[in-house]
């Protein structure tokens, strides 16, 4: 009887600490925001800013379920050796042109105001990047990933409405059909824009 | 009896048309769907895309990175102006899609802030509280009731278009904008043709200088330039035609479903 208990208990105690442990997407995004915010008010070279953006990047970002979605369906004729390549490449690719994107912009002030659960997998956070000097006001939302509650991803920033992955997919479908379907290709466009 | 079957005729008739009006939008959301608009003259679109950008070199880009250099007020008057006389063009169309209500708001602010707001310099409007503007064209209208875009166009100067909206803003000139009618189309004495092109090419330089950073950004930083344009341009234009403020009502989830890491 006292074993049940003390089971009953714990097992209370470890499903509220779970909950405690995970995390809610817009306050995901505002923390993640924040850093970034931060970081890019420091007084310190773009070469150090850009490098740290990359470490915000690589723990805040799925860059992985973001290259898949890039490539569309051409994911699925990727054999094994072709997708550690393309994830490898694609990495590179995202992490270069997101860093050095927000790299351009000195203390950004970005507010989270509301947020809609889609379903289990993804939640639209809302946000609005404040209006300073000449640049208006931006609505800006965020697509997270909440597969995993205690570790919410970043998938896709749709900014007034216009979806980064989304336009990012289009590209690489053009530069994909220019070349008949050739994965190689991509991986050359993709190796270039890296080394430049 | 006549009062029962009276409720049950009015909700069948109430959800009818609800139906009628989510097909419809679900309709039209996916004619616009970005993904779906075939580019049919690509090589000569591309030609078309190389020319604008070295016009853009040229002329638009100077001259807007001078123009991004002049004082705030200056910018969001003529920004406000050029807003307001976009109403001419806004209100017929507010019609067209039955929006009376709109029609009636936009022909008050137009109103106000010709003179109060001093030939639309200052957007009085707004401080009185009237709602949020949003500019409609002759290509929305089209769409809305049910047109398809058609091919995708780049065309010279002017840039990325559709067929139906190419098709459509024929309609401003003819008799469809009140600004081309009293400069270019009739012979008035307070205006002429020069104030009509000044207006449209100003309108050019302002939305070059607004989104200097933005573009010079994205060229920067994308594989293919010519397909991030034309990505950006059909998803802005499925937003307005469906004036949808909400992300998540043009976003496909669907293939974002499958990506399970």
């Amino acid at each position: 009887m006292k074993n049940k208990k003390i089971l009953i208990f714990l097992l209370i105690y470890l499903i509220s600490f779970t909950k405690v442990l995970s995390i809610e997407p817009d306050v995901f995004v505002q923390s993640t925001v924040n850093r970034a915010s931060k970081l890019l008010s420091e007084n310190i070279s773009k070469k150090e800013k850009i490098l740290k953006l990359k470490k915000i990047a690589k723990e805040t970002v799925d860059i992985k379920g973001i290259g898949l979605y890039t490539l569309g369906s051409a994911r699925k004729n990727l054999n094994e050796d072709q997708k550690k390549t393309y994830n490898d490449l694609f990495e590179n690719y995202f992490l270069k042109s997101f860093s050095s994107r927000l790299a351009e912009y000195t203390n950004p002030e970005i507010d989270v105001f509301d947020k809609k659960i889609l379903n289990e997998n993804y939640t639209i956070v809302n946000s609005l990047l404040v209006a300073k000097g000449d640049r208006p006001e931006v609505k800006i939302d965020w697509r997270i990933y909440t597969k995993d509650p205690d570790n919410p991803l970043i998938r896709d920033l749709i900014i007034e409405g216009l979806s980064l992955a989304r336009t990012q997919k289009e590209e690489f479908s053009s530069i994909l059909n220019s070349n008949n379907g050739d994965l190689n290709s991509l991986f050359e466009v993709l190796k270039e824009f890296s080394q430049d | 009896m006549f009062k029962k079957f009276g409720i049950i005729l009015i909700t069948t008739f109430a959800l009818t048309l609800n139906v009628y009006a989510a097909s419809d939008g679900e309709l039209i959301l996916k004619k616009n769907e970005p993904s779906q608009v075939k580019d049919c003259f690509e090589k000569l679109n591309r030609g078309t895309f190389a020319f604008n950008q070295a016009l853009d070199g040229l002329i638009f880009k100077p001259v807007s990175s001078v123009y991004k250099k002049l004082p705030s007020p200056i910018k969001t008057g003529v920004s406000n102006s050029l807003d307001n006389l976009s109403n001419l063009v806004t209100i017929p169309n507010n019609i067209l899609q039955g929006d009376f209500n709109l029609a009636g708001v936009n022909s008050g602010r137009f109103l106000i802030n010709s003179t109060l707001g001093i030939l639309g310099l200052v957007d009085v409007a707004e401080y009185v509280g009237m709602v949020e503007y949003e500019k409609e064209d002759y290509g929305q209208s089209l769409a809305k009731s049910g047109v398809g875009p058609g091919c995708y166009i780049v065309l010279p100067i002017l840039g990325p278009s559709t067929a139906r909206d190419t098709i459509a803003s024929a309609a401003n000139f003819l008799g469809g904008d009140a600004w081309y009618n009293v400069t270019v189309k009739n012979d008035t004495q307070y205006f002429s043709e020069v104030d009509y092109y000044s207006s449209r090419a100003t309108s050019g330089i302002d939305f070059r200088a607004k989104n200097f950073d933005s573009i010079e950004n994205l060229e920067k930083n994308s594989l293919d330039f010519y397909a991030s344009v034309k990505s950006l341009y059909l998803q802005d234009r499925q937003q307005k035609i469906l004036n949808f403020n909400k992300t998540v009502n043009t976003q496909d989830d669907s293939d974002w479903e499958e990506i399970q890491n």
